[in-house]
């Protein structure tokens, strides 16, 4: 490769010193950004490899399907949080699935620009929102002067979801062919069977990976289940959101806290479970939003 | 109106007599619903605001702004104050983000320049997966793994090199700072990533390959092109991810150590705003100290709206805010 005109004159265009210190210096940067790269897939591998290690010891069937131990005991499952998490993002999800697909549907299709970029804002913002944040929030307007429920922590995780479902909709929406909906027009249907009929089924599968990845974040989330979901009266499972419900986050934390190794166990084995639920659904939707867009834009 | 809504003037016509019952009542009732649903967004931002405002109140006009600058936490004697806790949170978002911005660089350029083709998405998806592992487990992670590591090895020979500098001094120990800081790293490191990568694709081809004519290496051409182009791209990339940090509760709780203290050591225990609103889920009752803690709630909204706000200017320019 010459260097031309920056080279000052007298030394030679390859191979001089100069030339020579260039080449080293971008061989260097090079080196130090495939390190990075490098690096940061190290530390998922670290964190998953370490997970599955100090998970696997303590998993097996009974852990899915038995009430915890009583305190002190070896031994015992998170079959409680299991249902309790699978409840309560259950309910998150219908919640925000629904309103986040209006709200797409609404920016894309009917609101004039300056209202959809004033809702696109407000939802990045409300993305952005700490969601400890949305916990005291929803602990005070719904368990103040109450008390802890599974409604209260599914309404708070809904708000988390929200945004995400909503945004991936709207991408998705954005991306149905205009000319589909002429079509529509022109046979003559109102706007609503359009969306109903035309726009909503062609971009289906998009919108289900939204959803898929709106339960993936959620399902994670403790911060908003702190202070509405995470005191339980019985170790039991529990199937009323009318109550705090038990569930895999949550327990996770409160076994992290404890001293005892036999606890430290437990919260890896259900570490185990929520991160290859949570991983899994993350790739899955990932792989189908690609190829949803990839259909639509015919890219 | 534009055209389409004219196409559908002249079918509806024709049809009118047998306009159907339930596209009379579906169509305004399919809007009102979207139009509800789009407010509704934006109403829960405002209620969130308003709500954590509000129950704060208590603690506001008993502490005023002097809550900002004093630092206690004693449910005891019902004394309060966010002076720790705010520097504990600016102070590890500061770290996380001072590592994590060069590494997240870098990894854009790898992946926008030099990895071979087939294996960009691949490895841009890994790195994304990071964020998508729950802040619990790093959590987890970060006590029983990296903490050790950190008490046993890492602290104890940085103080040995640098114990000169305040920051490197003080007793090792598996909790603290330091241990929050790089997991707040990790946390910012996907986003980052992410955004800045966007920022270089979006480098018009001609400018790199201009530089390369002038016979440019690689970073040459970087320096050149694309970083001065991707620069406020960059800086909007580096404050989403600070305000992914500002916020992070669980897994910064778990790791810090919660103490009310300000130390100028990283191996000290500390707290952050989000971090002292988790650890306080079960004590949380009406009265002074749970206003309070809606007070850190307040200040933590202030912050990481601020911080989205910016950020969101600044990225929306390069019209890349697909996925987030």
């Amino acid at each position: 490769m010459g260097a031309g005109s920056l080279q000052p004159s007298g030394s030679r265009l390859v191979g001089g010193p100069r030339h020579r210190r260039r080449v080293a210096v971008n061989r260097l940067v090079e080196a130090g950004c495939t390190l990075a790269a490098i690096l940061a897939v190290a530390v998922l591998a670290l964190v998953v490899i370490s997970v599955l290690i100090k998970g696997l010891p303590a998993l097996n069937l009974g852990f899915f399907t038995q009430e915890p131990a009583p305190f002190g005991q070896p031994g015992g499952g998170i079959a409680n949080s299991i249902v309790g998490s699978a409840i309560l993002v259950g309910l998150a999800t219908a919640i925000s699935v629904p309103v986040g697909i209006m709200v797409a549907v609404y920016t894309t299709q009917f609101a004039g620009p300056r209202v959809a970029g004033a809702i696109r804002f407000a939802l990045d913002i409300l993305n952005g929102v700490p969601t400890i944040v949305t916990g005291v929030f929803i602990f005070g307007l719904m368990v103040v002067g109450n008390q802890q429920s599974g409604w209260a922590a599914a309404v708070a995780l809904a708000i988390v979801e929200l945004p995400i479902v909503a945004r991936s909709a709207q991408e998705v929406l954005a991306l149905v062919p205009r000319s589909l909906q002429e079509a529509g027009l022109a046979l003559g249907l109102r706007r609503w069977r359009i969306v109903v009929r035309i726009v909503v089924p062609t971009a289906a599968g998009g919108l289900i990976t939204g959803a898929v990845l709106g339960v993936a974040r959620v399902a994670g989330e403790t911060a908003p289940l702190l202070f509405t979901s995470s005191i339980f009266s019985d170790l039991g499972i529990t199937t009323s959101p009318s109550q705090a419900m038990p569930n895999i986050p949550v327990t996770i934390f409160s076994l992290s806290e404890s001293p005892a190794p036999a606890d430290h166990a437990r919260a890896w084995a259900a570490a185990l479970v929520l991160i290859l639920f949570v991983l899994l659904l993350s790739v899955v939707a990932r792989a189908f939003h690609e190829r949803t867009r990839r259909r639509l834009t015919g890219r | 109106m534009s055209t389409p809504a004219e196409i559908q003037f002249a079918p509806r016509r024709l049809s009118e007599s047998h306009v159907k019952l339930v596209d009379r009542i579906g169509e305004p009732l399919f809007r009102a619903l979207a139009a509800a649903a789009g407010v509704a967004s934006v109403g829960i931002l405002v209620w969130i605001a308003e709500s954590v405002f509000n129950q704060a109140g208590l603690a506001i006009s008993h502490f005023g702004l002097a809550f900002l600058g004093h630092n206690t936490w004693n449910p005891v004697t019902n004394d309060f104050g966010a002076a720790s806790f705010i520097y504990g949170t600016v102070v590890s978002s500061l770290i996380a983000l001072l590592i994590a911005t060069p590494t997240a660089i870098a990894i854009a350029i790898y992946l926008t320049e030099l990895a071979p083709r087939r294996v960009r998405r691949p490895i841009a998806i890994l790195v994304e997966l990071l964020a998508a592992i729950p802040s619990v487990i790093l959590g987890l992670w970060g006590i029983i793994v990296l903490g050790p590591f950190l008490g046993n090895h890492l602290e104890p020979f940085l103080s040995g090199v640098l114990g000169w500098i305040p920051l490197f001094a003080g007793t090792p120990s598996p909790y603290g700072m330091l241990n929050a800081a790089l997991i707040l790293t990790i946390m910012a490191l996907p986003i980052v990533t992410s955004v800045t990568r966007e920022v270089f694709q979006t480098t018009p081809g001609d400018l790199k390959e201009g530089a390369y004519a002038l016979g440019a290496t690689r970073w040459e051409m970087l320096r050149m092109t694309v970083l001065p182009v991707a620069r406020p791209g960059i800086v909007g990339a580096v404050i989403l991810g600070l305000g992914r940090a500002l916020g992070e509760a669980i897994a910064v709780t778990q790791v810090i150590g919660n103490a009310t203290q300000i130390s100028s050591s990283l191996f000290a225990p500390a707290g952050t705003l989000a971090a002292q609103i988790a650890s306080e889920y079960q004590s949380a009752n009406p009265g002074l100290g749970t206003s309070s803690l809606m007070y850190l709630a307040a200040i933590l909204l202030v912050i990481s709206l601020l911080a989205n706000a910016v950020a969101w200017r600044i990225v929306r320019r390069f019209n890349i805010m697909g996925r987030r």
